[in-house]
């Protein structure tokens, strides 16, 4: 947390992308989290996202709800439009305003107890319908606001700062969002930005429910030993089962891998997901094995993290209900109100 | 690359780029810092400690701090064009600003030490020699041939750049300290001064010979052709009060720049420059040439002098050829005529200020002084001895002509060098400098110095009406700083000496500081050769003199890596860390003047 606004001045070598914008154009407010917060830096990789895929911010809609997670849309993308939910709500009013314009990005923030607690009945519905949108949690363990209790997501075992140990199963929102039909579902850390940059690259270039769920570490409040939510713990027991490269459809692939090494996923829109496997035959296109595969890392203590599976031939929302094409506020008076014949039509219809 | 050894003083001087490039190393963000906060009189000692005459050079030195300070680097691409802070400027606000301040200037000594050291010349340098020794107890006699101290600064800079009052004020605390001055006392001999049994004697004589143009006409159009340097001090003594309507000023260093607005403020009406070289390539500072085109006087490059055409030693004109710049195979830049017809400029009279050279013709060559080839004495470059121990050179005098600010530098070396002489000690053994390291930290996002960044852009100085400088060579153009507007530019000053100062044992690499950073200076990578790690940081750091501060490995084994070059000392990573990884510490540095400090070597300071 600062005081000061950060300063305009900005290094010479900063570069504009094709939208004419620098990567401090995708910039918010100065954080007020504290110091430290794995949530900054998860922003920071939103921003680096944004604008490495060229967004225009004005396209964005960034919902949250509350909580620290929830604070963070202020925090970045400041020419974006915003709406900050009653705490567990973000869902159902992302899939409100999805609904009323489906042209815009869909960001989703929460946090796990906006998520994993009192909203948990939105998240799950969201997830199940398929809303187009990128849902991150920014996953603590912890409630920071309110001085560190453990929430719904916190290890069994594992302890608070104080020395209490967490005796509650833990709600694992990746096998959650698995077992919805999410059809994007990642896992990252905070610590890791060369990793997490590209799961948001993907998630915004899928259509469907996309669900990346964030080790964000608590400094404040759950970054101890003891902690399986802490930057050492992640560290120790990080186990990335791919490195994600996303490839806009315009650009063309050059780089050559040894076969059987890379899996190669090609997205509705035309880009490439592109997996280098680091897990001996991982497979991210198979649900089951993915629900498989993060139960047994959860078993051995261990965190499994890249991009765990996607069904690129998923559809959405928009296509399961038929709705129209045009958002609403583009529907003008004739095509809202067809007139007494059509009425009739209908009502003929219904005899 | 190894650890950044931050202990060694050198490192964060050098990143305070304003102090390091000053000769005299003055502590610019100190002072500026405390203009800000209206401590004219304490900004102004913190100048006189170091460069002697504050007042004069906030109004003349040639500012090697503002090329090098850092503002001038962060502002690319973010203003219409990067400007330092006007640190010479702030300066001056200071001196301007002070009231009275003798009450803290030292005392002369109590008692003298019995130690006799006589200056030649009652210039910059010698007056500092004077200043640092008097207050040790010193005895020093300052010979100086004008009647008044000051030399080149008093009669070749003209009044409307520095009003005498200054120079007078100035001079008198130096010579108030119980110097012994002898005012229209020539030396001409060196032998003789030797002979008067002085256990030092520093020369500071300036190098008061105008170079002359050996071309057709010279010699017959005599009358009306001045050397520059000569012609300003007759200004200045009033034995010159007026000057033909056409003049054509030949040259262009600082030099220049003087001749053409003097001559253009007594009765010059059509005064143009005009220089051999480029314009980018003249050697006046950019603003002297631009105060000069301001005043309407045409500078004209890339025109070598042939001839002075005269009407029976009636001075009419003189011819020019024209050139241009080529590179020969070896990358030199060097003039090749154009191959067009010689240029005609018609004029009345002409100043030649085409450099300066040293003269000697005062010393014999047999008195033990070993002079060069070029006529130049033999000097030691850190002590200023001549061949002759007790004999120090400085100023102009030791290597040619420079500027006041390198003046006081050696005229402080120099001092060193006869305090250690004199008490017994090796001179070559120079005294570390006093180094202070305080952090800044006050509370939780609390710092004892003003972190914000101003946005503004370098602020002008006001200037006098046209009309009325052109009018009289005794009116100063620039009217200084207000208080608000100096409290303004002060803004602009990135408190480079708040030094970011990073332990590797307290980091978690929690990338808090990468993210918020808005210079893109902080990474956290793997370790490498420089060149290599230089191009793969968040942002390139292509300004290869500005270092990299490597630290230790870290437990992901990654190491922190900081560019120098743009950081804003803003403060913000400091802020973040959630450990206190970072801090902000101010590095104050002060080179060890004589006295005490500079015979019993003082520890370093111990940054933390």
């Amino acid at each position: 947390m600062t005081y000061h606004a950060k300063p305009k001045l900005h290094h010479p070598s900063l570069a504009r992308n094709a939208v004419g914008l620098t990567r401090r154009d995708y910039e918010g407010k100065v954080s007020t989290l504290c110091a430290g917060c794995g949530h900054d830096s998860i922003s920071a990789a939103i921003i680096q996202a944004c604008w490495e895929l060229d967004v225009k911010p004005h396209r964005v809609a960034k919902l949250s709800g509350i909580g620290c997670s929830s604070k963070t849309p202020d925090y970045f993308l400041r020419n974006a439009h915003g709406f900050n939910a009653v705490h567990g709500r973000m869902p159902s009013v992302l899939t409100g305003a999805n609904l009323a314009n489906r042209e815009l990005l869909y960001l989703g923030v929460s946090g796990d107890g906006d998520s994993a607690s009192i909203g948990i009945g939105q998240f799950v519905h969201s997830i199940r319908r398929g809303v187009n949108m990128v849902y991150i949690v920014e996953n603590n363990g912890v409630y920071g606001l309110t001085k560190g209790q453990f929430s719904a997501t916190a290890d069994q075992g594992s302890t608070s700062k104080r020395g209490v140990v967490n005796a509650d199963q833990p709600i694992d929102l990746v096998g959650l969002a698995l077992q919805l039909g999410a059809s994007y579902v990642a896992r990252g850390f905070s610590g890791d930005k060369q990793q997490l940059v590209p799961l948001i690259k993907g998630a915004i270039h899928h259509r469907g429910a996309a669900f990346i769920d964030v080790i964000s570490p608590c400094v404040a409040f759950n970054n101890h030993a003891g902690s399986t939510k802490s930057y050492e713990y992640v560290r120790q027991h990080n186990e990335a089962v791919n490195r994600l490269d996303v490839i806009p459809c315009r650009s063309e692939i050059s780089v050559e891998y040894p076969e059987g090494s890379v899996v190669e996923v090609e997205q509705h829109d035309g880009s490439v997901l592109r997996l280098r496997k680091l897990a001996a035959g991982y497979d991210p296109t198979d649900r089951a094995a993915a629900l498989n595969l993060v139960l047994a890392h959860d078993s051995r203590g261990e965190v499994a993290t890249g991009l765990l599976f996607v069904d690129s031939a998923a559809h959405d929302l928009h296509q399961h209900l038929n709705t129209t094409e045009v958002p609403f506020n583009r529907l003008d008076a004739a095509v809202l109100c067809p007139g007494a014949a059509a009425l009739q039509r209908i009502n003929e219809g219904l005899r | 690359m190894k650890p950044t050894d931050i202990s060694k003083p050198s490192y964060f001087h050098k990143v305070v780029d304003c102090q390091w490039a000053c000769p005299a190393h003055t502590p610019v963000p100190e002072y500026i810092r405390l203009i800000a906060s209206g401590r004219y009189a304490d900004a102004y000692m913190v100048n006189w400690q170091s460069n002697v005459f504050p007042g004069i050079l906030g109004r003349t030195c040639d500012r090697p701090c503002e090329p090098a300070c850092r503002r001038g680097r962060v502002e690319e691409n973010n203003g219409e064009k990067p400007e330092p802070v006007a640190i010479c400027r702030l300066k001056r606000v200071a001196a301007d600003l002070k009231g009275d301040i003798r009450a803290r200037l030292p005392r002369p000594a109590a008692s003298k030490n019995g130690k006799r050291i006589a200056c030649v010349g009652a210039g910059p340098a010698s007056l500092t020699v004077a200043r640092d020794l008097l207050p040790l107890g010193y005895h020093v006699t300052v010979f100086e041939g004008d009647a008044k101290g000051g030399g080149f600064m008093r009669t070749q800079v003209p009044r409307f750049r520095l009003p005498e009052e200054v120079i007078d004020e100035e001079v008198g605390y130096i010579l108030d300290l119980g110097a012994d001055f002898r005012g229209n006392t020539r030396i001409d001999s060196m032998k003789a001064l030797l002979g008067q049994g002085y256990d030092a004697v520093f020369v500071g004589s300036g190098a008061p010979r105008g170079r002359d143009l050996e071309i057709p006409g010279r010699a017959e159009a005599a009358a009306h052709i001045h050397i520059g340097i000569d012609w300003l001090a007759s200004v200045y003594f009033g034995h010159v009060s007026a000057v033909g309507k056409r003049v054509i000023v030949l040259g262009g260093g600082n030099t220049a720049m003087d001749c053409c607005r003097s001559a253009r403020r007594l009765g010059g009406d059509e005064v143009k420059v005009i220089v051999r070289s480029g314009f980018e390539e003249m050697k006046a500072s950019p603003w002297e040439k631009e105060d000069a085109q301001h005043e309407g006087i045409p500078i004209l490059n890339y025109r070598v002098p042939k001839a002075f055409i005269h009407d029976k030693g009636r001075l009419t004109g003189m011819s020019f050829e024209l050139v241009r710049a080529e590179k020969d195979a070896r990358g030199r830049r060097r003039l090749v005529p154009t191959g067009q017809p010689d240029e005609f400029h018609a004029c009345d009279e002409v100043l030649v200020a085409v450099g300066q050279e040293n003269a000697f013709p005062w010393i014999e060559r047999d008195c033990g002084i070993a002079f060069d080839d070029s006529g130049m004495p033999v000097l030691d470059p850190q002590t200023f001895q001549s061949s002759l121990p007790q004999v120090l050179f400085g100023g102009d005098a030791a290597f040619g002509p420079k500027n006041i600010i390198w003046a006081v530098a050696h005229g402080h070396e120099a001092a060193v060098s006869i305090d250690k002489l004199l008490n017994g000690e090796p001179t070559a053994e120079r005294p570390q400098p006093a180094v202070e390291v305080i952090s800044q930290k006050m509370g939780i996002h609390e710092w004892s110095y003003d972190s914000d960044i101003s946005g503004d852009t370098r602020h002008k100085v006001p200037w006098a009406s046209a009309e009325k400088t052109l009018k009289s060579i005794r009116v100063e153009v620039e009217l200084g700083f207000d208080q608000q507007t100096a409290w303004k530019e002060a803004q602009r000053c990135l408190n480079c000496d708040v030094q970011t100062v990073f332990t590797p044992k307290l980091c978690i690499e929690c990338d808090g500081c990468v993210d918020v950073c808005p210079m893109d200076c902080i990474s956290f990578t793997a370790n490498g050769e420089e060149p290599e790690l230089r191009a793969r940081l968040s942002a390139p750091a292509l300004n290869a003199a500005q270092d990299l501060y490597v630290s230790a490995s870290l437990p992901t084994t990654r190491v922190m890596v900081k560019d120098e070059d743009v950081c804003l000392h803003c403060g913000l990573c400091a802020e973040r860390c959630p450990t206190g990884a970072w801090d902000m510490q101010k590095y104050l540095f002060e080179t060890s003047k004589a006295g005490p400090a500079c015979r019993t070597r003082v520890p370093t300071g111990e940054p933390a």
